[in-house]
């Protein structure tokens, strides 16, 4: 009896560890609870994957049909140049008597093969001529990040531009006969948010 | 109801601002020298000005010129005497004629703008406007005689 008595711990011992182990718990539930939340890591395999989606609607007719690598606009579906030799000109918004509200109105003209319209019809200008034609993913990704070549806009600015802008908002109502790009605009600037969210990746 | 300044006087007309102001020239205010010709904005028969600059008649609602200055062919000078109608005369220009009055009226914006055009400078002011008879050029011609013109008729 005396040696089990011996072998045993004391009540006071045990009451200790227990102790001493609710103290653990404690510390490490209150550290967790004021801890600084860790950002997460961008996540750039995401973030490269949106871009690609996005790119697929910058490459769609609706929009770069309007940014064109030469300094005449481009028409349809096929992005055919612009009948009637229509040219950029100084300011974005056509030459002398060829301006493009010469022809273009405030709205869409319903009907197939009308002009569509709004306010603010016009190219890049030519100081900064945002092309998307031709360009592959990854250069188009560059060039759009970069102030100098995307109308100094931040990345927030450039979320904006495509979520919320007029005239680019015009290229999901385009007017009769003409294709939408391939994500609505909606789903467009998700995928903004997940390319900038994640660090602005570039596919490579 | 529209009212806007048409070749330097003050109209009104009660139509669907939607109406073309193509239809409104010719319809209600009878001035049928500009032209009818696709109604899309394809052709350039149908140019005016608005506030001096060139328009397509056909496709530009009413709603926009509620205000505005419109000038056709009619009030492009108050006896023929501007260059350009000089020039057209000279060279005899027109063949069936349809196209002319849209022609003239580019015509007249380019060189308000550009005083001295070049080939290039003719060639894209004029893209809009077609012409069946392929008179493009004796239109050429006639701008730059009338480029010349324009000089001699400031000094007098």
């Amino acid at each position: 009896m005396t040696r089990n008595r011996a072998n045993k711990p004391s009540g006071a011992v045990v009451a200790a560890l227990v102790s001493f182990c609710v103290s653990l718990l404690a510390m490490g539930l209150v550290s967790s609870l004021y801890a600084a939340p860790k950002a997460p890591r961008p996540d750039t395999a995401a973030s490269s994957q949106a871009f690609l989606q996005v790119y697929r609607v910058f490459t769609s007719p609706r929009c770069q049909n309007c940014h064109p690598a030469g300094d005449a606009p481009l028409q349809g579906d096929d992005s055919h140049v612009h009948m009637q030799n229509v040219k950029r000109g100084k300011d974005g918004h056509g030459v002398s008597a060829m301006r493009c509200d010469t022809c273009h109105q405030a709205a869409n003209l319903p009907g197939d093969h009308m002009p569509p319209g709004n306010p603010r019809w016009s190219l890049p200008n030519p100081r900064q001529k945002m092309v998307f034609v031709g360009r592959s993913a990854p250069d188009l990704c560059r060039q759009i990040k970069n102030p100098k070549e995307n109308g100094n806009r931040t990345l927030e600015q450039l979320y904006d531009h495509v979520a919320h802008d007029g005239l680019v908002g015009w290229g999901w109502n385009p007017g009769d006969g003409r294709t939408l790009p391939p994500l609505t605009r909606e789903e467009t600037a998700k995928q903004m948010r997940i390319w900038i969210d994640g660090g602005a990746a570039c596919p490579q | 109801m529209t009212s806007f300044v048409l070749n330097g006087k003050t109209v009104e007309v009660d139509l669907d601002p939607a109406t073309p102001l193509l239809w409104a020239l010719r319809d209600s205010l009878g001035l049928t020298g500009t032209k009818f010709g696709c109604g899309m904005a394809l052709c350039g028969a149908c140019t005016v000005h608005l506030d001096g600059k060139a328009i397509r008649s056909c496709v530009a609602p009413l709603s926009r010129v509620e205000g505005k200055q419109v000038t056709t062919i009619e009030g492009l000078s108050p006896d023929s005497s501007h260059p350009l109608q000089r020039a057209w005369i000279e060279i005899d220009v027109p063949q069936c004629g349809y196209c002319q009055s849209g022609q003239i009226m580019s015509a007249a914006v380019l060189l308000r703008e550009i005083p001295k055009p070049t080939d290039q400078d003719i060639d894209e002011a004029m893209g809009g406007n077609i012409c069946r008879c392929g008179t493009y050029p004796r239109i050429r011609r006639a701008i730059h005689r009338a480029a010349e013109m324009a000089p001699e008729r400031n000094k007098s």
